[in-house]
């Protein structure tokens, strides 16, 4: 069987299964798979479930051939594979679709979806070929991009779509997907998920890593548990329902997802007022938020549900309106002036905008509270430790010491660290975007439990979120927003799914 | 392999910036199965800070070691400590720079501001008083800190060509100050004292020296602005979002830079009671650079020590002196030093590579 991809003439690479046989990897002494099987076949959606930590990116990259097995074999169509390089995997037809997505941002969609492959003469760049060659990809994914755009200018969405264009042009015989909705809204899922689809029927037989378990069940053919690196159960997807698939991550029965609400009482105080708040994409943003109280922002990517918490922080130029927190009023850009105020912030990526991620769990909790644990500047080491312990303890982060580096831990235990560093201020307000992305189901709930007894202490909170449970199960209010306007806001018994998928995609009056 | 004779920068890169393929930090989760990882999960971090530390300590013992074997005269008391006073303009403008690096930025101007302060202070202390020309040489290098502290936070254009570009405008000053002459003090009075003064057989020069490197040292490892300077090192978004001054912050390190560098030239012209304004220029700046590099800090911020920096200008010092004295023909010695810097930051690459 040729693998070998021409640069203008690409194989077709329909290799039969592919079965990776007991393979274990181990890191520095530590397990991180050990001794699972699995068989992939074309034209098969095959899903790997698992809390962080229990070996689905470790197997993802075994396929994909990024690391190689300590024990165990992989095997394509029967025969032996050891992969050395990317190239390498890519030339047997396997692609990876990661996480964190790998364009170029300073080139066009069709560079970006012919990077390495490009059609060329020697070195020279046939323009005209390439963009032939697009069509052809564009026919064949059934969507379409601006072949001419420059990816930076895209949303995430998009990006991902060049991600899977350039799977197609390469003529992908196995597709491992990271994660491939973490980031989109609802709509841009449905139509990923069109898209997956569609490469199964294709005969690409398609790994899929995902925490979320509708999404698992509604695509996947096979179903694949993983608990601590260990194989749980592999199973036909109809088979399986939430229930018993969360049993098999966690090694135990999950009660019920949320915590129980707390109420609100309408006579509390009203801690945060938002009014006609315009800046960098929003527009004319009124709202307002009661002690005890979690109000959800609802909306799609890209509707200005981030700007507009950025502008509430204060980390936004305003181009009208007003943030007034607790009769507190905060004219000034200074996000710093905010967490004084006694406002809070988690942003949405932790890794970009939240934590130093080659410092300490003690340095990365300690920050915005420095001030206070320190007398002249000079670090009471003591009043640091304990007061870090304290947290840490209260937001159930799992370390085994301090000075723990934070990119060692998982990503549940991260985004607790943030928690851990904004709830040290003792804020009144607490805004938090995206308060569970790439967290998996335990510290999903613990986060859950830990804003709502927060909210119950008496915290105004909000929570902004693209998944539409979350802000269900955990928000009293829900404002709904659409091209950087608040285009609903529900509460009580008309806060359901409907109510704010309608609002999210409604035409506004006026445009 | 005997790792722990790498010698610079086996240290954890500041951050992660891409992974390429997939989730990469999923394997080196140990946090899952809380016990039975416990132990490793202390292990890992702690070796590797210590394997950092060790990595500039170790060959500078190891050198020391051979240095005193090799040649009697080196260990004498006269010929260490005349190390020292020779480095102490370096050790205290690599203490300053190790914080400008920290912070995320680069500082290639500290030559010429060494040179500008000391014919600054010659000039004046020729007719007026020690205490106007020190202060008139250390009010120079703050204010060459402020001019580069406030192009790189507020007009912000990149370290590099800001302070790149200073270097030429402070050496064109200082050429102007002195038309290109020569500035010679007599030794005696009281800026000659400033550094020649002895205590316990040690010139004043290295116990000034001494007492910056250590208020440095514990300004970056102990203080709220070191950790600072860390954080607007490492993420400044990030640190920026938590509440930090970011732009403060590194417009001080860019000051004390400055203000290090008139040190410097302080104690340069007391100790040598000559001052040119060539003297220091891009050479001193890239030594201190190089020297603070191969003493582990990083060149992208967010991760370094004063006192690692502080042995690795030794570390060079010790090189050159070693050349002289088993009198090996000293043309070799920058080919070695651009060896080591090599050696240092592509080792570190490949570290950063395999942590991926």
């Amino acid at each position: 069987m040729s693998q070998v991809v021409d640069d203008d003439m690409h194989v077709d690479n329909t290799g039969g299964d592919l079965v990776a046989a007991g393979v274990s990897k181990q890191y520095g002494g530590v397990s991180a798979l050990s001794n699972v099987s699995i068989r992939l076949e074309p034209g098969k959606i095959h899903a790997l479930i698992g809390e962080n930590g229990a070996g689905k990116s470790t197997l993802g990259k075994i396929i994909a051939g990024v690391i190689s097995p300590d024990e165990g074999s992989v095997t394509l169509g029967g025969k032996a594979l050891s992969l050395r390089s990317p190239r390498d995997a890519i030339a047997h037809g396997i692609v990876t679709i990661a996480q964190e997505l790998t364009v170029v941002p300073s080139l066009s969609v069709a560079a970006n979806v012919f990077l390495g492959s490009e059609s060329s003469l020697g070195s020279v760049i046939r323009r005209g070929e390439m963009l032939r060659r697009y069509q052809e990809v564009v026919a064949m994914a059934g969507f379409d991009l601006p072949a001419d755009a420059l990816v930076g200018t895209l949303s995430t969405a998009d990006k991902q779509k060049v991600e899977v264009m350039r799977a197609l042009s390469r003529k992908a015989s196995v597709v491992i997907m990271d994660e491939p909705s973490a980031a989109l809204s609802t709509n841009e899922i449905s139509a990923l998920h069109g898209i997956i689809r569609q490469l199964a029927q294709r005969g690409v037989a398609i790994v899929l890593i995902s925490h979320f378990l509708s999404e698992v069940l509604e695509l996947a053919d096979t179903i694949t548990t993983l608990r601590d690196g260990h194989l749980i159960a592999t199973q036909p997807s109809s088979e399986c329902n939430e229930q018993s698939l969360i049993e098999g991550m966690l090694g135990r029965v999950q009660t019920a997802a949320y915590p129980v609400k707390s109420l609100v009482d309408d006579s509390a105080p009203l801690l945060l007022h938002v009014e006609h708040l315009s800046a960098p994409q929003v527009n004319d943003c009124s709202l307002s938020v009661r002690s005890g109280e979690i109000l959800g922002i609802a909306g799609l990517v890209g509707s200005g549900r981030s700007e507009l918490v950025r502008a509430i922080f204060r980390d936004a130029p305003l181009r009208g309106g007003s943030v007034v927190l607790n009769g507190v009023p905060l004219p000034q850009r200074s996000p710093r002036r905010s967490i004084r105020a006694g406002m809070a912030y988690i942003p949405e990526s932790r890794k970009e905008l939240g934590l130093l991620m080659g410092r300490s769990i003690r340095e990365n909790v300690g920050l915005s509270r420095l001030h206070a644990l320190s007398r002249w500047t000079w670090i009471t080491r003591r009043r640091e430790r304990d007061a870090v312990q304290e947290q840490v303890d209260a937001t159930t982060v799992k370390s085994a010491s301090l000075s723990q580096v934070v990119r060692s831990l998982s990503g549940g235990n991260q985004q607790k660290l943030l928690f851990a560093r904004t709830l040290m201020c003792g804020p009144q307000l607490l805004i938090c975007d995206e308060p569970t992305r790439g967290v998996d189901v335990g510290s999903k709930r613990a986060i859950y439990d830990l804003l709502a007894q927060k909210a119950q202490e008496g915290m105004g909170i909000i929570v902004v979120s693209s998944e539409l449970e979350e802000i269900l199960g955990l928000c009293h209010r829900v404002v709904v927003m659409r091209h950087g306007r608040i285009s609903a806001e529900l509460q009580g018994d008309d806060v359901n799914e409907q109510a704010i998928l309608a609002a999210a995609f409604a035409d506004p009056a006026g445009r | 392999m005997n790792k722990q004779f790498w010698p610079p920068l086996l240290r954890i890169p500041p951050d992660d910036k891409k992974e390429h393929t997939m989730n990469a930090t999923e394997p080196a989760r140990l946090d899952q199965p809380a016990s039975r990882n416990a132990l490793a999960m202390v292990r890992v971090p702690q070796f590797l800070r210590s394997w950092r530390t060790t990595g500039i300590l170790i060959p500078f013992v190891v050198l020391f070691a051979f240095l005193c074997l090799k040649s009697a005269p080196f260990h004498s008391t006269h010929n260490l400590i005349n190390i020292l006073n020779q480095q102490a303009s370096t050790l205290c403008i690599a203490a300053a720079c190790t914080l400008v690096l920290v912070a995320g930025g680069i500082d290639l101007s500290v030559g010429a501001t060494y040179g500008l302060a000391s014919v600054v202070g010659g000039e004046l202390a020729m007719h007026h008083s020690a205490g106007i020309a020190m202060a008139a040489a250390l009010g120079v290098g703050l204010l060459v800190g402020v001019i580069n502290g406030l192009i790189v936070t507020v007009v912000k254009i990149s370290p590099l060509i800001t302070t790149l570009a200073m270097s030429f405008v402070v050496s064109g000053v200082a050429l102007k100050v002195t038309q290109g002459n020569l500035i010679s003090l007599p030794p005696s009075g009281a800026f000659y004292l400033l550094a020649n003064m002895h205590f316990l057989k040690v010139p004043s020069g290295v116990w000034l020296t001494g007492a910056l490197v250590v208020i440095l040292a514990l300004l970056l490892s102990r203080t709220t602005i070191g950790r600072y300077v860390v954080a607007a090192g490492g993420n400044a978004e990030a640190a920026r979002l938590a509440g930090v001054r970011v732009n403060s912050i590194k417009l001080m390190t860019y000051v004390l830079s400055g203000f290090a560098a008139g040190i410097g030239g302080c104690i340069d012209l007391s100790r040598l009671s000559s001052a040119e304004a060539s003297s220091g220029g891009n050479t001193l700046a890239f030594t201190v650079l190089a020297a603070v590099v191969v003493g582990g800090t990083s060149i992208a911020g967010g991760e370094g020590s004063v006192w690692r920096s502080t042995i690795g200008v030794l570390f060079v010092a010790l090189i050159g002196n070693g050349f002289i004295l088993l009198s090996i023909n000293p043309l070799y010695q920058q080919i070695v030093l651009g060896g080591i810097l090599l050696l240092a930051v592509g080792l570190d690459s490949w570290f950063r590579y395999r942590a991926q």
